[in-house]
């Protein structure tokens, strides 16, 4: 009589990833404990339907199994011995994934039917059952939980290689908001190094306004995609990639534009991977805006117990996150809004001497109620130059992030002089120049965000396809906190 | 032809949590959105081909006929025969999967139809987070309170 085993669990990963490993007809010997050995017989690849595996077990059996069905669509491999020391005849398996929705978690089905020889029926459907499957299921668990399927680079390269669809936003003409125009466009299939991402949200900056302007045109020539940050999910990986599987949620920060798209294919060397209690949104709103208040509340400014900081924007996407940060290292947080609601805004995040100003006046206010600012986070530019002069104490340090006003005009070292000024006009993809430096800052602003060190700023969504609406919106000076697009 | 996926875990075996769902009219007995169910005709509610006719908690009526049910795969399929949800060539099938490792079974509910390209978002959400997740939320807290 056949007999028929099966056996099933959930595990607590994603379908793409659970599957990049079970996919690959030659893993076993990488996470499953009975196989000592694994190869493909004739030097054919593990996702070659007909290939033949050869086992050598830990107790010194041999097993040659044929590879039957593989589907990418269904999760589905089914294969047969063809040859075995142990007596498992007309053996067939079927292995079967299927995503769990309510969690992300994968539900995986083993099932096999086979004759044995009389009397040793119950031993080996024992043997199948607990040996193979449930051993299997308990030993991929925990290759996944240790990271084992994250060392090296993947075997067999996933098979989406093709190009992907992807909406996005073009710059054709350098100019106004109106110049972002929707359009449709390719992901090409990542190369060795890359990963391709499904983007579900995307951070706006204030570069990405400049860029459509045209005034960094060696950095976005025509026609070109803007934006420099975005949060999605993996779809594929290229060869030579470790610590990134499809299915991951992660997020990037690049120092190429090209973030205004819906697929996007990377360096893997730009991408972090999200913990759970950062949301797509939240990630895409606070990657650079964050890492900026890092290095400059940390490198840069060397900001402490009594610095006097003076911000601008105070309300904007980075100025709350400075001011709260700030104010939890003990500074004190002096900022320039624009309205009185911004005021109230950025007091409720740290900064607890807002001056609402128009104008852009306010270095009487700074240096008769402080005696001057320490510390300068200037995103106006042009506008405000003289009185950033004038409101810098002496020694001060003057870092210059953007220019929002027009460009600034060349400052002279006589002036610095005057002050002993030090001027800073700081790049964040200096200050995040390697994976490793952009992991340790990346983690540094989610862990401040988890423990409430930094409280999130407030997120204004608009589709992807009306990125000009945000520009427009952003532009206008209106907004209080950060703008994302929504792919 | 839109899909519609949604699958989940819940803590009770198959066999148990099939008593609970099989029967075609028992839905107002699980599902928190009906209000009240009954078949046409007077047939028994396990006989295929049979028609549900129900209210939703906010005052749809919808009828539904059973394509097929199993009692050995733990499934059922039926499709939409009359809605106001505008949807076209609805077919559903739920099913239920024993998980050997820990008494616990993996539920399915998906749909295929045709609709108006711009509802789509909507009824997808509509259908895989409200009608399906909601189900097995609430199949999900019965069974965690026994």
């Amino acid at each position: 009589m056949l007999q028929h085993v099966v056996r099933s669990t959930v595990i607590d990963a994603p379908i793409a990833r659970v599957w990049a490993v079970l996919r690959d007809f030659n893993s076993h010997d990488r996470w499953h404990d009975v196989v000592a050995e694994s190869r493909i017989e004739g030097g054919e690849r593990g996702d070659q339907v007909g290939c033949v595996r050869s086992f050598t077990l830990k107790d010194g059996n041999r097993i040659r199994e044929q590879l039957l069905t593989l589907s990418d669509t269904e999760y589905k491999s089914t294969y047969c011995i063809v040859e075995a020391t142990v007596p498992l005849q007309r053996y067939v398996a079927t292995l079967t994934l299927k995503p769990v929705t309510d969690g992300d978690r994968t539900f995986w089905h083993w099932e096999s039917i086979f004759a044995t020889p009389p009397g040793r029926e119950r031993e080996l459907r024992e043997m199948v059952a607990e040996g193979v499957y449930e051993a299997g299921f308990a030993n991929l668990r925990r290759h996944l939980s240790g990271g084992g399927d994250r060392r090296g680079s993947a075997a067999v390269a996933m098979p989406s290689a093709l190009p992907l669809p992807t909406r996005r936003v073009v710059v054709h003409r350098y100019g106004g908001p109106e110049m972002l125009q929707p359009g449709e466009g390719v992901a090409a299939a990542p190369k060795a190094g890359e990963v391709r991402i499904r983007q579900r949200a995307i951070g706006v900056n204030y570069l990405d306004v400049y860029l459509r302007k045209g005034w960094i045109p060696s950095l976005m020539p025509l026609p070109g995609v803007p934006g420099m940050e975005a949060a999605g999910t993996i779809v594929d990986v290229g060869s030579e990639v470790s610590g990134l599987l499809p299915g991951d949620r992660v997020a990037y920060l690049g120092p190429a534009p090209g973030a205004y798209c819906s697929v996007r294919t990377v360096p893997a060397a730009w991408v972090v991977r999200l913990p759970t209690a950062i949301e797509d949104e939240l990630a895409a709103a606070t990657l650079l805006k964050g890492i900026t208040a890092d290095f400059l509340l940390r490198d840069l400014g060397r900001v402490g117990p009594g610095t006097r900081l003076l911000v601008h924007a105070a309300a904007g996407g980075v100025g709350l996150l400075v001011c709260g940060w700030a104010h939890r290292l003990g500074a004190t947080v002096i900022g320039t809004v624009s309205s009185d609601e911004k005021a109230r805004v950025a007091r409720e995040y740290g900064c607890e001497h807002p001056i609402v100003t128009s104008e852009h006046r306010f270095a009487d206010a700074v240096q008769s109620r402080f005696g001057g600012a320490d510390v300068l986070v200037d995103g106006i530019g042009d506008a405000a130059r003289d009185e950033n002069f004038a409101a810098l104490a002496r020694r001060g340090h003057w870092i210059s992030l953007g220019q929002a006003s027009g460009a600034l005009q060349p400052i002279g070292t006589d002036q610095l002089v005057e002050k002993s000024i030090t001027f800073s006009r700081p790049a964040v993809f200096d200050y995040v120049a390697t994976n490793a430096a952009l992991a340790e800052r990346a983690a540094r602003v989610w862990a401040a965000l988890a423990d409430g060190t930094l409280k999130a700023a407030p997120i204004e969504r608009h589709s992807l396809g009306a990125a000009d609406e945000a520009h427009a919106r952003l532009e206008s000076r209106r907004t209080i906190g950060a703008l994302v697009l929504v792919a | 032809m839109i899909r519609v996926y949604t699958s989940s875990v819940i803590d009770a075996s198959a066999d148990t949590v099939w008593s609970r769902i099989r029967d075609f009219n028992a839905m107002p007995q699980w599902h928190p959105g009906i209000a009240d169910s009954r078949i046409e005709d007077g047939d028994s509610s396990d006989r295929v081909g049979c028609i549900r006719h129900f209210h939703t908690r906010d005052g749809g009526m919808i009828r539904e006929r059973l394509l097929a049910l199993s009692d050995y795969d733990y499934s059922c399929v039926y499709e939409i025969l009359e809605s106001p949800m505008g949807v076209e060539n609805y077919v559903a099938t739920l099913k239920l999967t024993p998980i050997t490792d820990g008494g616990r079974c993996f539920a399915e509910w998906s749909a295929e139809f045709d609709c108006a390209e711009a509802r789509e978002t909507e009824l997808v959400e509509t259908i895989g987070q409200g009608v399906f997740q909601g189900g097995f939320d609430a199949l999900k807290r019965h069974f965690s309170r026994r």
